[in-house]
């Protein structure tokens, strides 16, 4: 038997009152793929995104995890799952420096549970120079180690994103969901990225979720194109451009001859 | 000379207790942005245990570890029972609920040790001017309080707890137990809070013992900055001083006063504390 996907989702149905955000949505995410999911606004992106992360659950269908049903899903599992996800704009920890909000994004592998860390301070003390160790690893990867000690507001938008990318890396996920990880990235900013994607990919599953579409069609193996909660394509980016239901879904109907 | 050495050194004994009371509330509204004001209450509780074990026992430290096990009990079961639940009821409804609770809590110990005074203990010899019952209460709180600053500054622990409390949603998302690191906030809180309760309550304790140094602990974290746990130290050792100064020169029925003064002057001039730094909120 072939080994499941990492992430399938099955006949997901999410409505809110009245309005169907998500109707019969499935696709499969895989290791070792770029996924990228698009769609004009308002077609369910960020919903279905919510619901792999368990922040709205669906009233219908369901999520497999490796071939798991997920059950209750909810966000606080997310990262001890194996996946990581990171925010439309930027969600860092103002408060704290760019290392200790990387460092947040490293407790996946914090092996004493809260209480132990609160008596057992020599061990806490060992997990702490292992989480330091390897936050730095991936920031100095990501080529923004020299601001460890800098707090996220002073920072560019360009270099805060990388430190919100680092922290989804840093507990070294099977899967990562980027939520719209270009917006307000220049264009160098936007070429590192997509060759960062690729190579991310070589060792987990990647979902986009983008709006720059010569990024999504540069960098994903596969797009999945919802409107009005539906997925009205699935395949790869030639075959989904080509796809007459895609352009007119984002330019209305195409008058016929 | 020798009155104003007195002087300063009674009211830095005073501050410790506002010091370490203010602290407690400082740690709980740093998570939850709620003012615990039934603080004193679950303080009172802890050192009427720390009185019971006391007598049955005869030991001192016994009863003190006694009432720190309760405080810090008190506060996770007031968490997880209670403040849990009113998580999405606004700003309002916490403080109406820690205000009822610390009524419900001074009228139970009233019931179960009477609302007479009884005889509490030092924990050293307090006579002198500086005795070393009051050395023991500054060195106690400037250790806790030091404790506290490097549990939330330098481990990973305290790391969890400050993202739990600045962005839960995203906390959260990381794998972060937002509920537990509210338990041990509100856990860690209490159990600072009884060890003020321990410091302020002798020589006498009844159920109001604590109200007056809960004000006073109030607004030395208000003038330090509810959220800012250096800032409420400081502030908890200079209005000690500060009214000692005003009940040595100027006249003991005054320090109620001049404590309320100060707190108001603070709010006008500064209303984040004079430490704290100003929020956004967003409406």
């Amino acid at each position: 038997m072939a080994e499941p996907p990492l992430l399938r989702v099955s006949d997901v149905t999410v409505r809110f009152g009245g309005l169907t955000a998500l109707d019969r949505v499935s696709f499969t995410a895989g290791h070792g793929e770029v996924l990228g999911v698009i769609g004009p606004n308002g077609a369910g992106k960020t919903t279905l995104f919510n619901v792999v992360c368990g922040f709205q659950q669906a009233q219908e269908g369901s999520l497999r995890w490796r071939g798991q049903v997920l059950r209750g899903h909810s966000p606080h599992r997310l990262a001890a799952l194996g996946i990581t996800r990171t925010l439309q704009g930027l969600g860092l920890f103002g408060h704290c420096t760019v290392l200790d909000n990387v460092m947040i994004g490293a407790d996946r592998h914090a092996r004493t549970g809260g209480l132990a860390g609160f008596f057992g301070l020599r061990r806490t003390a060992r997990e702490d120079r292992a989480l330091r160790e390897r936050a730095m690893a991936v920031l100095a990867d990501l080529g923004i180690d020299g601001h460890r000690d800098a707090l996220p507001g002073a920072l560019p938008y360009g270099l805060a994103k990388r430190v919100a990318l680092a922290r989804a890396l840093v507990a070294e996920p099977d899967l990562l969901l980027l939520d719209e990880p270009a917006g307000g990235l220049s264009e160098q900013d936007m070429e590192d990225l997509g060759s960062r994607v690729r190579h991310l990919a070589e060792s987990m599953a990647v979902v986009l979720v983008e709006h720059h579409m010569d990024l999504v069609m540069k960098v994903c193996d596969r797009v999945v194109v919802l409107d009005f909660g539906r997925v009205i394509a699935d395949g790869t980016p030639a075959q989904v451009q080509a796809d007459p239901a895609v352009t007119e879904a984002y330019l209305g109907a195409v008058p016929r001859a | 000379m020798d009155k104003l050495l007195t002087l300063t050194l009674g009211g830095l004994t005073s501050g410790a207790v506002y010091a370490a009371l203010g602290l407690s509330l400082v740690i709980i509204f740093r998570a939850t942005r709620v003012v615990n004001f039934a603080q004193p209450a679950l303080a009172l509780i802890s050192a009427y245990v720390a009185f019971s074990v006391n007598k049955a026992t005869g030991g001192y430290w016994l009863g003190f570890a006694a009432a720190l096990l309760t405080g810090a009990l008190l506060g996770a079961l007031t968490e997880r029972l209670i403040m849990r639940r009113l998580a999405d009821r606004g700003h309002l409804a916490p403080v109406i609920v820690t205000l009822g609770l610390l009524m419900v809590l001074q009228a139970v110990a009233g019931m179960i040790w009477s609302a007479e005074p009884r005889s509490f203990p030092y924990a050293f010899d307090f006579r002198g001017t500086f005795s070393p019952a009051a050395g023991f209460a500054v060195a106690v709180v400037l250790v806790v309080a030091a404790g506290v600053l490097v549990l939330f500054k330098a481990t990973p622990l305290g790391l969890r707890m400050r993202a739990a409390a600045f962005r839960p949603d995203v906390a959260g998302l990381l794998g972060v137990r937002v509920g537990l690191m509210l338990t041990i906030g509100w856990t860690l809180a209490a159990a600072v809070g009884a060890l003020a309760g321990l410091l302020a309550v002798p020589p006498f304790i009844y159920p109001t013992a604590l109200d007056s140094v809960f004000v006073h602990a109030l607004a030395a974290a208000v003038i330090g900055g509810l959220d800012n746990p250096v800032g409420t130290i400081a502030g908890g050792f200079a209005l000690g001083v500060g009214l000692s100064f005003v009940s040595g020169y100027v006249g003991p029925e005054l320090v109620t006063m001049a404590a309320l003064a100060i707190l108001v002057a603070v709010l006008v001039v500064r209303p984040h504390g004079l430490f704290g730094h100003a929020v956004a909120r967003r409406v």
